[in-house]
């Protein structure tokens, strides 16, 4: 490549948005339009809803159990507002009881068209390989309006041995389709984030759901032996390591 | 002690200083989270003129977190300097308000006051002001501090240069730093938030940084904003470090949550000083604040978000810092809704910083679950500007790919220099006059040639 010289060469160097051009102090119009269409992605994506029907008609073929839940935000407006309320379950909340299950929870967060387009693909994964490796995988709980500690309650209303909550993660301007995964081990309602261990960036051009299941197993085979997820589990999968 | 008003014939009381202060608070959705908002509009007016009556003194006798429960608390009492006070001391908080507004009282006559007021005592004030009085008077302040340019002198206004990178890689930091130069940003600091606070990507960071800042010969700092102990070790390992960065707030306790207390904090900064790295003056600090940041961390006593952030001021200032920003709309809308609550709460938070004395910048941000977009971010400049504000952030495109947050661009920076005005810091004007940026052009000047950097 040529040495750079002019302006636009920078955008060789990062995805950021340099090299826009100027239209006096101001954006030219078509970086400025650009711009409005990623936030307008992002906004939908904030306000998007999960497709239950569809996402239950993608993991039938795991042959797990699903149920859909809402937490007690129960509409969009609060759940922003109210992020405890994003936390908890209705009191009263009949859960099938999966006595030292992995409880897997798909929850909206703050994008659920982001977690609608990674979930299915990451169970078809995990699923199997938990199955594998001697895991018992709980019924699969659909949340609405939930946050990750939403899985606490989940995990103690079915005595489940640990939670994987799947969750849409905060869009940005160049991602709008992100998941994460949490893990939380003998989690119950009160469980702090120290106690957790997360992969962020789940999505096309970010992480795939192929790494996220392996990385997942990894870290649930560990925790098992230690009892414990958060802190003291430090993320030492082996570069070699593969789902069995 | 209790406070009662009427308003028409219903009599409000408030039990005591911190439940006057929350229910004067004009709404936002953090104190309505921490369930200390007042409960109906008359509550709050209520609330307003029981404030407005309250003297200034007070203040010296109540503290809205306990002195021997908080170190915050203590170094606000503990440091207050009462003979500042006294031109003020026979006020109400009212009649200070007035006294602020009044036309005699100057640039001069609000840096002596400075260390005679209170976060609080500021805070009560802001409280009863509307937009356009909190722009009026924090426009009288002259905060200016030196590192290797001079920052906060009446009609400039600088920027922070913010070019992260969202896996800390150096030719990425280096494209979006030589984009913001020849936009003209860059005098405040050139300041990268890292990706991960790992030792090694930090020194990485320092080290390009102060690469790029010689090979342009640039007047100004560089920072990398990691954890205060994380710049302590990468100062013991012989790291270039110009400023330390902490992100501050207004309890001991939700210091204790970012990690730090003040102990920590005045080792850094004497350590910093040290260095001797300054060619200007030795302002080495820099923080980072916001509203809310005490309720996330459950560390709020009962006490409204906007007055725990300017108690975050009085810990900022005991470091005589070189920049201090809030970071307004990062935090989310479970603080901080919308546009509207945006734009009030960093109108304050600049007015209570600067009369606080500090060189008071303001990062003019939302995140996409606010209901907020660039018209708001637009607003919200442009009343800054007109109030002086000693710095604003600069990022490509206003898109920060780190964090995933939208700030203001470069471009934003020309912009409200030049609707309002402004100009950069002195020596980082005649460094950009000498290296020929300003003019819109494709051909980047030979004296920034990108191979200087790295860029190749």
């Amino acid at each position: 490549m040529n040495t750079p010289s002019k302006w636009r060469d920078l955008r060789r160097f990062t995805d950021a948005r340099v090299a826009l051009g100027r239209a006096g102090n101001a954006l030219p119009t078509a970086a400025h339009l650009d711009f409005q269409e990623a936030h307008a992605r992002a906004r939908d994506a904030v306000w998007s809803s999960l497709d239950v029907a569809k996402l239950e008609e993608e993991l039938s073929p795991l042959g797990l159990p699903l149920q859909r839940v809402t937490s007690q935000a129960e509409e969009r407006r609060r759940f922003l507002l109210r992020p405890d309320l994003g936390r908890r379950l209705p009191e009263g909340t009949a859960l099938p009881k999966s006595l030292g299950s992995i409880a897997l929870v798909i929850a909206d967060g703050l994008c659920a068209s982001g977690v609608q387009q990674q979930a299915p693909a990451l169970l078809s994964v995990l699923v199997p390989a938990l199955i594998k490796a001697g895991f018992t995988p709980g019924p699969i709980i659909i949340a609405e309006q939930a946050r990750v500690a939403l899985g606490d309650d989940v995990a103690e209303a079915m005595e489940a041995a640990a939670v994987v909550v799947l969750i849409g993660e905060r869009p940005g301007l160049s991602a709008t389709d992100s998941m994460g995964l949490y893990i939380t081990w003998a989690a119950r309602r009160g469980s702090n984030d120290a106690m957790r261990n997360c992969i962020s960036n789940i999505r096309p051009g970010g992480l795939s759901a192929d790494f996220a299941a392996a990385k997942a197993l990894w870290l649930l085979a560990e925790a098992r032996k230690l009892g414990a997820t958060g802190v003291a589990l430090k993320d030492e999968m082996p570069s070699t390591y593969r789902l069995t | 002690m209790a406070f009662a008003q009427h308003i028409g014939t219903t009599r409000y009381v408030f039990p005591d200083l911190k439940t006057l202060l929350a229910r004067a608070t004009p709404f936002r959705s953090g104190d309505a989270l921490a369930g200390v908002a007042a409960e109906s509009a008359e509550e709050r007016i209520a609330a307003q003129r029981a404030l407005a009556d309250l003297p200034l003194t007070h203040f010296l006798s109540e503290s809205v977190v306990p002195y021997e429960a908080d170190e915050v608390t203590r170094l606000i009492q503990d440091s207050h300097d009462k003979a500042a006070f006294a031109p003020i001391r026979s006020l109400t908080i009212g009649g200070f308000r007035d006294w602020l507004l009044a036309d005699a009282t100057d640039s001069a006559t609000l840096a002596a006051l400075a260390p005679g007021l209170m976060p609080e005592m500021v805070a009560a004030t802001s409280k009863i002001m509307r937009a356009a009085d909190l722009i009026s008077v924090a426009a009288k302040c002259e905060n200016v501090t030196r590192f290797r340019n001079t920052i906060g002198l009446k009609g400039r206004l600088s920027i922070r240069l913010q070019p992260n990178h969202p896996t800390d890689d150096p030719r990425g930091i280096a494209a979006a730093t030589l984009d913001g130069l020849l936009l003209g940003a860059g005098d405040a600091v050139i300041g990268v938030n890292p990706a991960t606070d790992n030792v090694e990507a930090v020194l990485r960071i320092l080290d390009m940084l102060d690469r790029l800042r010689l090979a342009y010969d640039i007047p100004t700092q560089s920072c990398v904003l990691a954890h205060v102990t994380t710049t302590m070790r990468a100062m013991d390992m012989g790291a270039p470090v110009d400023l330390v960065f902490q992100s501050i707030g207004g309890t001991e306790g939700v210091n204790r949550s970012f990690g730090v207390d003040l102990a920590l904090l005045a080792e850094a900064h004497e350590q910093a000083l040290t260095l001797k790295r300054g060619s200007l003056g030795q302002n080495v600090m820099y923080f980072e604040t916001g509203q809310g940041s005490a309720l996330s961390a459950d560390a709020h006593h009962g006490v409204d978000q906007q007055t725990i952030e300017a108690r975050a001021y009085a810990v900022a200032r005991r470091f005589s810092p070189l920049l201090v920003n809030s970071v307004v709309g990062f935090i989310g809308p479970e603080y901080l809704f919308d546009g509207k609550q945006i734009l009030r709460a960093g109108l304050e938070d600049h007015f209570c910083g600067k009369l606080l004395g500090l060189p008071m910048g303001v990062d003019v941000c939302y995140t996409n679950h606010a209901e907020a977009d660039q018209d708001d971010m637009d607003a919200l400049l442009t009343c800054l500007a007109a109030a002086g504000v000693t710095y604003v952030m600069g990022v490509p495109g206003a898109d920060d790919v780190m964090l995933a947050y939208q700030s203001t661009s470069f471009h934003d920076g020309l912009y409200a220099r030049a609707a309002l005005g402004k100009r950069p810091a002195p020596e980082f004007e005649d460094w950009l006059n000498h290296m020929g940026i300003g003019s819109t052009t494709e051909a980047i000047p030979a004296r920034l040639s990108p191979a200087l950097i790295g860029l190749e």
